[in-house]
């Protein structure tokens, strides 16, 4: 969730919330209501549901409408149809290549994430050193950190480290994507690391036993015994860091300056005019910033829940 | 993997799983060694390249007067000077001193509190509860900044619905003493859903006897979820009071894109970036501002991470 949602949602997951990752979950839910508060209770909650599923409604319904209509006739009028909008604002916004823009910064820095935290998790989760926690406190606290605070000199180290034209035609780690990855994978590692490190202590140890008899080195006791086995809890954190990644936008606004190489989420300021701004065009530019985000969500809800949910505590 | 390496392998196996630390770092053959130490260095390099040592040069660059332009050297050292200005002489810093403040405590009064109701709510068996909890959480998916546009529409002055329906002029977004009002009721759509999520996940885990317990001692559902559930919900509690602490510190993206956080909606984190990517770069003021940012949050950070470790040993 941008900059701001890398927050923990963390303790311990109990052994039984890990499987339900893995099986739908059967659950002895909180009782039934008695009849008639029931009924009442039902009906505020759906009345609070509508109310908030209406804004991306009402976006959806805007964007389908021609700007001249609208103001001829006021938003509470029906009719004016058109496609126009989303031609427009594509166009306009350059969305296209805005979109490439964040696949590229999206997709490299899950996958990186996933794959270095992982491999901390693994050894935190397989051994029993001492500087155990000390490392996880390190990892989880830099998550927690304001990006804010790290602003200044991160954003002065990347405009120092050059890199060659055909990694970054501005020359230094500034405006490239390789920054924008870099600093998504370290902020998100923390969170990475706790979730898998505490999913891979729930695996039996007598696995491990057994490769070390067969004489497996460690790295095949991450990559081909352990990987395979925590891909419920790879699947969920992998959708819930593509939604955060392509939703940053903190990082984003301050380390990439030129226009061409903003993420989708920060290029939408391209539909707002300075003195005048068509508000059917801005909903159209939003549904198509939400798409990719809203089609991941409806594709993997349930990885997205039990990701949210695997690291939550019993209590 | 020789034969001989076999013998004190299997006694490895053999000791119980928390086996003594050093013991079993040595155990490890040495190319198995070298991959424990790759698998854990790596991914600690760029935490503490991209995280810890920008948050150590921050404090450093706090106490210095530097543009930015020159080299390390133009730094021109001068004490407690920046925070003494920050404090008096700089317009913006109280305002945002007291919007952050009411940021956490809208969040608190309002989504956090509906969040956590609506999880206790949608937590018992009740015909459609997915469906709500659904429309609840999807606004989590999408980023603040893009939230920001989603709710022009109901704010344009002269497009917004509000407006439309109530033939008024006002203008939400632009008016210093209603915006942050406005851009905070955009923050609950999505904050109340993230609570919410958070929350169910804890409901999970309490253990089903205790409330039937309750229910045979003929407790009523809200006793029995003040005096039963709420108690034992101890860790989830203080998780949703960190991170509520956290994000309002946070706060950046809404007010960026509406108005860069200015005029009526100053905050601390706006005001760190304002002073490096803005108009004047003042990169010693600027740290200061971040350095008092990264003291409020380290304060909860330590409560957090206390959190976790003691349930960390519990486990």
């Amino acid at each position: 969730m941008s900059s701001h949602d890398p927050v923990l949602v963390a303790t311990t997951p109990p052994d039984d919330q890990v499987r339900d990752a893995r099986t739908p979950p059967k659950r002895v839910e909180g009782g039934v209501m008695s009849k008639p508060r029931g009924v009442v209770v039902t009906v505020i909650v759906a009345l609070l549901a509508l109310a908030w599923l209406f804004p991306l409604l009402w976006a959806l319904v805007n964007s389908f409408r021609e700007y001249d209509y609208t103001q001829a006739n006021g938003y509470l009028s029906f009719g004016g149809w058109t496609f126009a909008n989303y031609e427009d604002a594509w166009s306009r916004g350059n969305f296209g290549l805005h979109m490439k823009n964040s696949l590229l910064i999206t997709v490299p820095a899950v996958l990186l994430t996933l794959w270095l935290s992982s491999m901390v998790a693994f050894v935190l989760a397989r051994f029993s050193y001492r500087f155990n926690l000390t490392l996880l406190g390190v990892f989880l606290a830099a998550n927690l950190l304001p990006p804010q605070a790290l602003l200044i000199p991160v954003f002065r180290m990347f405009r120092e480290v050059p890199l060659p034209y055909f990694m970054s035609d501005s020359g230094s780690m500034l405006n490239s994507f390789w920054a924008l990855i870099l600093v998504n994978t370290a902020f998100q590692l923390g969170f990475c690391t706790f979730v898998l490190s505490n999913y891979m202590k729930t695996l039996p140890h007598e696995i491990y036993e057994s490769a070390e008899l067969d004489g497996a080195s460690v790295w095949r006791q991450y990559w081909q015994l352990t990987m395979p086995l925590v891909r419920p809890a790879l699947a969920a954190l992998a959708t819930l860091q593509v939604t955060w990644i392509y939703n940053e936008f903190f990082w984003a606004t301050v380390l990439i300056q030129q226009g061409d190489k903003l993420p989708v989420t920060s290029a939408l300021n391209n539909l707002r005019g300075q003195f005048f701004t068509d508000t059917n065009l801005v909903a159209a530019g939003s549904i198509i910033v939400a798409l990719p985000v809203l089609v991941v969500f409806f594709a993997l809800q349930k990885q997205f829940v039990s990701g949210l949910t695997l690291g939550s505590t019993k209590g | 993997m020789s034969h001989t390496d076999e013998a004190p392998q299997q006694a490895a196996a053999a000791a119980p799983a928390q086996a003594p630390p050093q013991g079993r770092e040595k155990k490890l053959p040495a190319r198995d060694r070298l991959t424990v130490i790759l698998m854990v260095t790596i991914p600690l390099l760029l935490v503490l390249l991209l995280v810890w040592l920008p948050a150590l040069l921050s404090v450093v660059l706090s106490f210095g007067k530097w543009n930015g332009f020159g080299g390390v050297d133009t730094i021109e050292w001068v004490g407690f000077q920046n925070y003494e200005d920050i404090a008096t002489i700089y317009p913006p810093f109280w305002p945002a001193i007291q919007h952050n403040l009411i940021w956490l405590g809208f969040l608190f009064l309002f989504p956090t509190l509906l969040g956590i109701l609506l999880a206790v709510i949608l937590d018992r068996e009740m015909r459609g509860s997915r469906i709500y909890q659904t429309a609840f959480y999807m606004p989590v998916v999408l980023s603040l900044a893009l939230i920001g546009f989603i709710w022009q529409l109901f704010y344009s002055r002269d497009q917004g619905l509000i407006n439309d329906v109530f033939g008024t002029q006002v203008d939400w977004y632009g008016d210093p003493d209603i915006n942050l009002w406005a851009v905070l009721v955009a923050t609950a759509w999505r904050h109340t859903g993230y609570i919410m999520l958070i929350y169910l996940a804890g409901l999970k885990g309490v253990d089903a006897s205790l409330r039937e317990a309750a229910a045979v001692d003929g407790a009523s559902e809200v006793k029995t979820f003040f005096n039963v559930i709420f108690p034992v919900m101890r860790p989830i509690n203080m998780i949703v009071v960190v991170i509520v602490v956290i994000e309002s510190l946070r706060a950046f993206d809404l007010v960026w894109v509406v108005n860069k956080g200015r005029n009526g909606l100053e905050l601390i984190g706006a005001l760190v970036a304002q002073n490096v990517v803005g108009e004047a770069t003042r990169y010693g003021f600027g740290s200061a501002l971040a350095v008092i940012m990264m003291l409020i949050s380290s304060v909860f950070i330590t409560i957090y991470l206390r959190n976790v470790f003691r349930e960390e040993r519990r486990g």
